[in-house]
This record gives C-alpha cells, sequence and structure tokens, in this order.
C-alpha cells in the first residue's frame, strides 16, 4: 500500500511517500522553490516522491493531509467568541483567509492534486490531526516496540502538548493540553520579544542562552506560567496577545521585563536579551523534564519519542536524556510540521488501515536521507552548464583532497547522495570545517553563513568516537542532542576570561575543538554512522587520520534566509556566492581560485533575512 | 453542497452544534469582508493558521 503525507499552508510544507509502512521519501517544498518555509501546497516536493518510486500519482492508494482545517476553525472561532469584542481586528484579517481558502481546503487540495493527476478522486483523501501526526512521525519510525509519546508545540486543532502510548502499530493520545495554554507559543512569545522572527528564530534564542544568566526564571514561574509537579501548565493570557491580537506579546509582558520589545533594525543585542534567553530556555528544560520525569513515573517505559517544534530545542533534549529516567530517547528529525507529513501517512497506514509494523533496527528515517539525489552525469550537466571549472576524481582521491583541505583549515562545500529532510544538514548538503580552528566559527558566520556572530556551529564526530570527545555515548545522527565536550578535551578559561561577559566570551579558545564549543561548553552533536552515510564517515575518518582529530565543523549548506540547497546548480551558486573554498559535489572537485572570476555573485541579498 | 454535507458532519461528529448559528453568522460577516477589501492576505500570526 502506497500512501502520500502531505503538510502545508502554514510553514515548511513538505510531502512524504511511504510504501507498506517504510518512508521511501521526504522533502520540503522549500528547497525546490527557494523560498524559506515555504508554506504553498508542495507541488514540486511531491512530484519528486512519485518520481524517486517511479511512480504515477494513480499507483498511490490514498493522499492524506497532516490536520484537520475545520477543528483549526473550530477553535479559532470559540476563541474570537470567548474574548469577543476583543480580537476584532485579528478577526478582520484571518477572516477572510479562511472564508475564501483555508475552509475549502478538501477542494483546494483536490485541485492541487488534479493538476498532477486530473483523474484524482476526492475520497482518496485523507485528513489526520496535527499533533496525531507528530506523535505518529516520533513513535512508528522510531526503533522501539513500545514508547511514550510527547508532542509539544505551538498549537495545532485545540492541542498543543499531548501524551501518547506507543505499543506494536497501535498508538493512542492519552492526554492533550489546549490552546491558548502552549509550551512554544511561550517560547514563540519571548522569541518575537527579543525582535526574532517567530517560527525561525527559536534556534537564535537558544544559541544566545549560554551567554547569559537565567535571572528572570522565578518572575516568569511567578507570573507567566503556572507549572504543577507533573508538568502541565497554564499561561496567564494577560500578559500575551496572540490568542486575539496581532502580536505575540502585549505591553504588560514589556513592562514586567522592564524593557521594551526589541527591535531587530535599531537595538544590539545586550545582556539583558542574553539574560531573557537563558530564563526562557530555563523554564523550557524545567517544564519539559517535569513532564518527562512525569511520564517515566506513571507509565514506567524506558523508551521515549518526542515530535513537535519544541522537541528541535536540542538543549532540552540533552537534559532529558542525561536525566536517566528514559534509557532511550528517540526524535523525529523533522520534528516541525513538516515531519507532520510522514506522521500523517504513517498514522493512516497503521491506525487507519490497521496494516503491521515492522520495527527498524536504528530508525525508520534512514539518516533523514530521503530527498533526492543526483547522478554523475546529471552533476557533470549542471555544472558545465553553470560554467564551472572542475575536475572528476575516484573515491579515494576525494575523499584525500577534501581532508587534506579541511585539515588546512578551508572551508569546504559538501554535496553528497540524496538531501535530507529536516531542517539539518547532516553531511548530505552540508558546509564543512574543521572544528580545531579557533577561527573557524567567526569564518563561517561572517563570511560564509553571513549571519549573527554569537551563533555556534554544531560538531560532526565518528560515532565510534563520540564518548571520547563529548558526555555522550549514544546515537544522535539527527543533531538534536546537546552535550558538553568532554572534560579533558576542554581549556579551563582563566580568570579574567571568567570575567567577560556575553559574546566577548566567544572568542575565548574553551576547548581543542573551539569552532564547536559553545560558551557554556556544549555542543549540538551529530554522531556519523558507516552504515547511513559511508561518504561522510570515510572523509572524517580520513581528517581523523591527518589530524588525529574525529571531528568536522557542520553546517548547513547555504547562506542565512536561504533554504538548504538542493541541486549541484544551487551548491554551485552557493559555492560562487560565498568565501567557501572548495566544493565537492558527487565525484567532482571544485576549487574556487580556479573558477571564473565574472562567475562570483554575492547574492544573499536575494533571501529575506530569517 | 459537499462543503455544507462536510460541516454538518463535522458537528455531528465534534456534537457542537450550538457553533452551527455562531459559524453562519461568521460566515456571512466574513462573506462581507471578502467582498468588500477583495484580497485574502492577512498578516503571517502565529496562531491563525
Amino acid at each position: 500500500m502506497r500512501i502520500i503525507g502531505v503538510s502545508a499552508y502554514y510553514h515548511d510544507s513538505a510531502a512524504a511517500l511511504i510504501e507498506d509502512g517504510v518512508v521511501r521519501s521526504a522533502a520540503q517544498e522549500e528547497r525546490f522553490t527557494r523560498k524559506k518555509h515555504d508554506a504553498a501546497f508542495p507541488q514540486n516536493a511531491l512530484r519528486y516522491c512519485l518520481a524517486q518510486a517511479g511512480i504515477a500519482l494513480r499507483d498511490v492508494d490514498h493522499v492524506v493531509f497532516y490536520e484537520k482545517p475545520f477543528v483549526k476553525f473550530e477553535r479559532l472561532i470559540e476563541t474570537y467568541v470567548r474574548n469577543a469584542p476583543k480580537g476584532f481586528a485579528s478577526f478582520r484579517m484571518a477572516l477572510p483567509l479562511w472564508v475564501k481558502e483555508k475552509l475549502f481546503q478538501r477542494r483546494l487540495l483536490t485541485e492541487e492534486l488534479r493538476k498532477i493527476d486530473d483523474a484524482f478522486e476526492a475520497s482518496r483523501l485523507l485528513f489526520s490531526e496535527h499533533h496525531l501526526s507528530h506523535a505518529a512521525s516520533a513513535f512508528y519510525p522510531s526503533p522501539f516496540e513500545d514508547a511514550v509519546v510527547l508532542t509539544l508545540d505551538g498549537v495545532g486543532e485545540w492541542a498543543t502538548t499531548t501524551v501518547g502510548i506507543g505499543q506494536g502499530r497501535s498508538l493512542r493520545i492519552e492526554k492533550e493540553i489546549h490552546f491558548p495554554h502552549s509550551l512554544g507559543l511561550l517560547y514563540s512569545a519571548f522569541t518575537y520579544y527579543l525582535g526574532f522572527k517567530v517560527n525561525s528564530g527559536e534556534y537564535k534564542v537558544m544559541g544566545l542562552a549560554p551567554y547569559g544568566e537565567p535571572r528572570f526564571k522565578a518572575l516568569i514561574l511567578d507570573k507567566l506560567l503556572r507549572l504543577n509537579e507533573d508538568g502541565s501548565f497554564a499561561l496567564d493570557q494577560d500578559y500575551f496577545n496572540y490568542s486575539t491580537g496581532l502580536t505575540m506579546t502585549n505591553d504588560r509582558f514589556a513592562e514586567l521585563f522592564g524593557e521594551k520589545l526589541r527591535s531587530p533594525e535599531k537595538d544590539l543585542l545586550t545582556q539583558f536579551h542574553m539574560d531573557v534567553a537563558a530564563s526562557v530556555q530555563a523554564v523550557t528544560e524545567e517544564v519539559v523534564l517535569r513532564l518527562t520525569r512525569h511520564l517515566a513515573r506513571v507509565h514506567g517505559s524506558k523508551n521515549l519519542c518526542l515530535a513537535g517544534g519544541v522537541a528541535l530545542n536540542c538543549v532540552a533534549n540533552g537534559h532529558v536524556l542525561r536525566d536517566g529516567k528514559f534509557e532511550n530517547v528517540w526524535i523525529q528529525p523533522a520534528a516541525g510540521d513538516a515531519g507532520g507529513a510522514v506522521g500523517a501517512a504513517l498514522a493512516a497506514y497503521h491506525l487507519e488501515f490497521e496494516k503491521p509494523r515492522n520495527v527498524a533496527r536504528r530508525d525508520g528515517m534512514k539518516g533523514a536521507y530521503l530527498g533526492p539525489e543526483y547522478s554523475a552525469d546529471e552533476i557533470r550537466s549542471a555544472l558545465t552548464d553553470a560554467g564551472a571549472v572542475f575536475e572528476e576524481v575516484s573515491d579515494s582521491v576525494l575523499i584525500d583532497t577534501a581532508a587534506t583541505a579541511l585539515a588546512e583549515g578551508k572551508a569546504l562545500g559538501w554535496f553528497h547522495g540524496r538531501m535530507e529532510f529536516g531542517p539539518r544538514s547532516l553531511g548530505a548538503r552540508s558546509i564543512l570545517g574543521d572544528a580545531r580552528s579557533p577561527t573557524m566559527q567567526k569564518l563561517l558566520n561572517l563570511k560564509v553563513k553571513y549571519r549573527e556572530s554569537f551563533r555556534p556551529f554544531a560538531p560532526a564526530v565518528l560515532r565510534e568516537d563520540v564518548s571520547q570527545w563529548f558526555d555522550l555515548d549514544c546515537d544522535s545522527p539527527y543533531m538534536l542532542l546537546v552535550a558538553p565536550v568532554a572534560a579533558e578535551r576542554r581549556r579551563e578559561m582563566s580568570p579574567e576570561e571568567q570575567k567577560l561577559f556575553g559574546i566577548d566570551k566567544l572568542n575565548v579558545q574553551r576547548s581543542s575543538i573551539p569552532a564547536v564549543t559553545h560558551v557554556d561548553y556544549s555542543a549540538r552533536v551529530q554522531t556519523v554512522h558507516e552504515d547511513t552515510n559511508p561518504r561522510f564517515h570515510a572523509l572524517i575518518s580520513a581528517f581523523k587520520d591527518k589530524t588525529a582529530c574525529p571531528v568536522l565543523v557542520n553546517t548547513s549548506f547555504n547562506v542565512r534566509g536561504e533554504p538548504i540547497v538542493c541541486t549541484p546548480a544551487d551548491a554551485y551558486r552557493c559555492f560562487m556566492g560565498t568565501e567557501i573554498e572548495m566544493l565537492v559535489c558527487g565525484n567532482f572537485v571544485l576549487h574556487k581560485a580556479n573558477q571564473p572570476k565574472n562567475l562570483q555573485k554575492d547574492y544573499s541579498a536575494q533571501f529575506e533575512l530569517d | 453542497m459537499d462543503f455544507l454535507t462536510e460541516f454538518f458532519q463535522f458537528l455531528k461528529a465534534r456534537r457542537k452544534f450550538w457553533l452551527a448559528p455562531i459559524l453562519l453568522l461568521v460566515l456571512l460577516f466574513g462573506g462581507l469582508i471578502v467582498l468588500s477589501q477583495g484580497t485574502a492576505l492577512a498578516p503571517f500570526i502565529y496562531t491563525l493558521f
């Protein structure tokens, strides 16, 4: 049985194809349209899924949308009715969109699907529930026969937090916390208050947090959030505006913290903003830990699955793992709404059609390498068309050349195999660098990625060596666990350095792998496995042979505001628009110095900053 | 017509018939807003979508 899952019309639209319960392919629409977080119906991603399987839409049994629009509308209307007359401005803005489009989503979806196959029957279209899709995306591909499944995000239909129990092919949602009480919305409210974009700037808040002190944690827990012992919570709506207004927070929120909303254009980040970020991060960790401790106590399972946007908070995930209440933790790599496409399809397969489940040995996401790949002929042709100067080399020469360049401190574009599904680059569309270099973090932030200098980079480390470099000894293939750098790799800061505050601390070398060591000695670890990405594993092994260090900086292959590259042409454009010094694309090697100068173009201005 | 049938089924499944008159008013009012402004663009607010 073949099922396509679709998430769309909010942000990060995506399509996924499952065949007899196995995830065959999945991709986000933004990678094809080059519009970050593209919310449009995933025409390109869906066509890719079909092409990859060599089938037509008529060969697919069902298409499943990841949520229920009517129930979402019910939530909107009930919220407006409850708060009326407050919220009229928001109501007036939102309603035309719903009346014109969103209420007629079945028709809209059918029309889009008929662009691919004009005989598509509307009866083949099914609707899952938002959090069930998340829960299914977390449980069914996990390597567990049974697990507690926790989903946390902004909001779906009504639910913002759910607890489910997965057992074999069954998955039951047992408890829910409903809108407007939402951990995701709390985090997004602070993201907004700190001047970052809601739905994409949350990573920046997490990255900023280690520079600050959580001095507002008690205030948040006292005024904004009523947190119970079991981790359930309620937000005091007097401080928020998202239910009925056009902003996330209100004046009372700003008064509580004593500073006005930060304007990203005018106001520099100060220690105050870092302390606020540290505080909301600490509160988030507190909530998640109370939830997981309670669930471990009540359900007695040793396995935990996580999904939903909050599950991308890898710092909180690391705390859950180290807390040890669950022996095993598995997190869906596309934990945000894109992953809902996978979950919707799997939920239909196992729950609606009652098909059995085979538990995958490592997991069912195949290292998240579920996107398009390009043959040598396609890459050669794309590079030739772009006017690139390149040479084709054997596997062994390629690995040696790339490892040598990395050991010399060069920034390397690395394009190989199937593109990753989800927000992280995992060694298929990556920019790589030497983690030992004290200047690599600044170089990559300012000359390659063109992003804020405070943002940390993640290490990719050989799985077999992870425990020698980090306080972690389990798989973390999706870069969703933060762990401390191992004590013996650290360099203690001098008393003078200890006194530094905020971003000044960034320039202090804190370990033997400074490019991936955050100011609090933490790192967002990706373990690299020979069975899921043998070439990336071979590259790091070759780098280790040359340097005795099995760790590389691994960051996404894009510039700020741009979706991660998808095609060889995207990769070449990004290579030529940044100070990446070498590009490896399949078996083709490109040196920046050899490229035609007229092709070097700064194209970063094309993308709206995130 | 399909839409109305589906909407009725939704109200039945959710046992929220009390919402029906409110929804009708809302849809009428929404229709008026749509007709008067002719655009379906709304600012991106987290919880509206």
